[in-house]
């Protein structure tokens, strides 16, 4: 399926796609969205880049294996969820925030983190998922 | 830091699943950091065991979200005691699959798996928090469906197929019975359920949602209706796989079935005889199946089911008696179960076969070997100074208590065909001369491996015979534990306080 | 609405189990998918629909006033989605894969579990 209007418009949706998906991952302090959405928007960006444009170049694109992505993103989450019982002797997961919010970004935290670990699971996740589906098809 | 210390049995599963993530295809590096892992893990649940033990129910309020609005960890005696059963049955299983399993099967990360297993496990049995039970839950079953088809052989992706169909129409069932519950009392925390349920109004509803839940969870735990899925997948997977989803997995349904039945549904006739006529049912049909079976596995197989039995009517008796009795044949119950499916594969290995009538000579040629495997077996029997003796004794007289004789019987019952099936695979397979079959000429027979790779073998075995030995020899201990976790259990109003402290 | 979304939910279980009883694996696959989604429709319908508030709290006030919407019951769906997501996933990894070795789509012919060896 490689037409030309999807092919020209995937190199521009790309960028704008990713960008939108760690819009919706800041967004998720207070608004809908945050980690979960903001991963998967991520991965369907790749997702359509590899339908226009052929699997082995979205693979050449990324780099590395999405599959590293998962345990990266865990052990993100996982740093941020034990860091309260390490630095501040409170309960596990509990939410340390650092002073005042910085613009664009929003207040960061111990959230923010697990947040993002989620992101990058959820990318490495669901591309590990679909490019296996879609090679051995 | 002091106050999440039941905790720390799910951080370090946890932190060492990311790390073996991170060396995905080093399969050497990954078997020894994965012993080495469990090995702490190990010291870890020791140290939760004992700070339990003396300091009584500790309880974790993730988020610092007081209950019943965040997720409640409790970790009491129950628990505790399952987590360090978890870790002891890991270490083996870990040690023993790095010479059983194939490195080929190794590389798809079956060790990060393996421990994000383990984490689930404990989540499980840690939890206070019914609806993260479920997710925990799930973390099993996802990672056992990895572990059940890493491999992919022909008959490994059938038992898969099934095994994955039931354990989700399970977990579904298990989501439904949740969501009528949190219809009913507004609430997921499981002590906060049990203070609310008793006020509800609707008293069918609530019957029919303890239903749904024995359903969910009997599937998980193979009880008699609900268990073909077990003698069409166990026995599939590798050994050492199988050791662990035979020693642990089921036994995490028999743990949610009896928290959430001293917990929640207390005081209901209909359900404890419900929970009796099926745990008749299912000793009875769990014996037949062994008595018939000529593959080694299945016959541990169908002995899993069989065993389920004793522990679920122990259950449905409902007095302190039968409690203890219950817990006290869990603890026996995992070790055994693990050690089996371990000796199965020792047998494998030394047979290149599993089955009976294609083996023999075991006891001629490894002496030595043959009297480490007939402990297990013998305890499993339940002859008196080993483990399977003391839990039946108070099962048996709690049936007698509640003048509940066909349970009685069953328990006999039980005993006996497990006598006869071990009196027969021990002559088929111990003191029979081995028949004229054709050896597989590619096959790395016990004989021909290293002596390191042989000790590896035999060490996981003979550390679970010594865990075994000490349940039997050091039965004291044990039904004091057994007792005191069953007065816990019955009086659950500690539980409650325990959560709502402060 | 909360007859209708309770009428949904029972075609959907009914729909979902039928399908998971068909002796195709692509059915088992298609009834999985409805059974999940007849579970988290059961759990929004069963943590009653309000008319309301999302739950959060203005910095002016101490509690919730008013009516608000409960927000228990789409966390519960949330998760939910998101596990059954993992595992239908993997479903369709796994049949794809036991299609290929076995060489049949028919659930009566996996019997080779159950043979003897």
């Amino acid at each position: 399926m490689k037409t030309l209007i999807l092919r020209s418009a995937s190199s521009y949706l790309l960028p704008v796609l990713l960008i939108f998906s760690v819009f919706i991952l800041l967004r998720g302090h207070y608004l809908p969205g945050g980690g979960f959405v903001g991963g998967l928007v991520a991965a369907i960006a790749f997702v359509l880049d590899a339908f226009a444009n052929g699997l082995k170049k979205t693979k050449i694109l990324i780099k590395i294996h999405p599959g590293f992505l998962m345990p990266l993103g865990l052990l993100v989450a996982f740093l941020s969820g034990i860091s309260p019982m390490i630095i501040a002797d409170m309960p596990i997961m509990t939410g340390l925030w650092a002073g005042h919010p910085i613009p664009v970004i929003g207040a960061i935290g111990t959230p923010l983190f697990f947040d993002i670990g989620v992101y990058l699971v959820v990318i490495g996740a669901s591309l590990t998922i679909i490019f296996t589906i879609s090679e051995s098809a | 830091m002091i106050n999440d210390i039941i905790l720390l049995p799910l951080v370090v599963h946890l932190f060492f699943s990311i790390v073996l993530m991170f060396f995905w295809n080093k399969v050497n590096f990954q078997k020894t950091f994965s012993v080495c892992a469990n090995v702490i893990a190990l010291g870890v649940a020791v140290y939760v065991f004992m700070f339990v033990y003396n300091n009584g129910t500790q309880t974790v309020q993730s988020g610092n979200w007081d209950a019943p609005f965040g997720i409640t960890f409790v970790g009491d005696m129950l628990a505790a005691t399952l987590v360090l059963l978890t870790a002891i049955s890991g270490l083996a299983v870990s040690i023993f699959s790095t010479v059983s399993v194939i490195n080929a099967r190794l590389r798809f990360g079956y060790f990060s798996v393996f421990h994000f297993l383990l984490l689930g496990l404990n989540g499980a049995f840690l939890t206070g928090d019914i609806f993260n039970l479920y997710v925990w839950f799930e973390i099993i079953i996802i990672s056992s469906f990895v572990l059940i088809s890493i491999g992919g052989e022909k008959n490994q992706l059938e038992g898969a197929v099934k095994y994955f169909a039931l354990n989700f129409f399970a977990s579904m069932i298990f989501l439904t019975a949740l969501g009528v519950l949190y219809g009913l009392v507004g609430t997921l925390n499981m002590a906060d359920i049990s203070m609310k349920i008793a006020e509800v109004e609707n008293r069918t509803l609530v019957e029919i949602c303890a239903v749904l839940f024995l359903v969910g969870f009997g599937i998980k735990s193979a009880i008699f209706p609900l268990y073909f899925w077990l003698p069409a997948s166990y026995h599939t997977p590798p050994s050492a796989v199988s050791a662990i989803f035979a020693g642990l997995l089921t036994k995490v349904g028999v743990y949610a079935l009896i928290r959430v039945f001293t917990l929640i549904f207390l005081d209901d006739v209909f359900l404890d005889n419900l929970l009796i006529a099926l745990a008749i049912m299912t000793i009875f049909s769990g014996g037949i199946g062994a008595l018939i079976q000529t593959n080694i596995k299945k016959v541990f197989m169908y002995f899993i089911i069989c065993h389920i039995g004793f522990m679920i009517g122990g259950l449905g008796l409902f007095t302190e008696v039968a409690i203890a009795g219950v817990i006290f044949y869990l603890v026996h119950d995992i070790i055994i179960k693990t050690n089996l499916f371990l000796m199965s594969g020792l047998i494998y290995r030394i047979k290149s076969n599993f089955n009976m009538k294609k083996i023999g000579g075991l006891y001629a040629n490894y002496p030595k070997l043959s009297l480490l495997m007939a402990i297990p077996l013998f305890s499993l029997i339940g002859i008196p100074p080993l483990s399977g003796y003391w839990p039946k004794i108070s099962l048996i007289l709690a049936s007698f208590d509640a003048q509940q004789y066909w349970f009685f019987g069953a328990l006999i019952f039980g005993s006996l065909i497990t006598l006869v099936v071990i009196a027969k695979l021990w002559s088929e397979v111990f003191w029979k001369d081995q028949p004229k079959i054709e050896f597989p000429k590619k096959f790395l027979f016990f004989d021909q491996m290293k002596l390191k790779d042989k000790f590896l073998f035999v060490f996981p075995i003979t550390f679970l015979t010594f865990v075994t030995l000490y349940i039997g020899f050091g039965a004291e201990h044990i039904q004091q534990l057994s007792q005191r976790i069953a007065s816990e259990l019955m009086n659950n109003q500690l539980y409650i306080d325990a959560v709502f402290k402060n | 609405m909360e007859i209708l979304l309770a009428i949904m939910t029972g075609i959907l279980y009914a729909s979902g189990i039928y399908m998971i009883m068909r002796r195709s694996l692509v059915k088992l696959i298609l009834g999985i998918v409805l059974l999940g989604n007849g579970v988290n429709l059961l759990i929004f319908v069963l943590g009653r629909i309000t008319k309301g508030e999302p739950p959060i709290i203005d910095d002016s006030q101490k509690v919730l006033e008013g009516i608000y919407a409960d927000p228990i019951p789409q966390a519960l769906i949330l998760t939910a989605i998101v596990i059954s997501f993992g595992l239908q996933s993997f479903a369709i990894i796994l049949v794809k894969r036991a299609y290929k070795v076995l060489k049949t789509d028919d659930l009566d012919q996996l019997n080779t579990t159950d043979e003897d060896s």
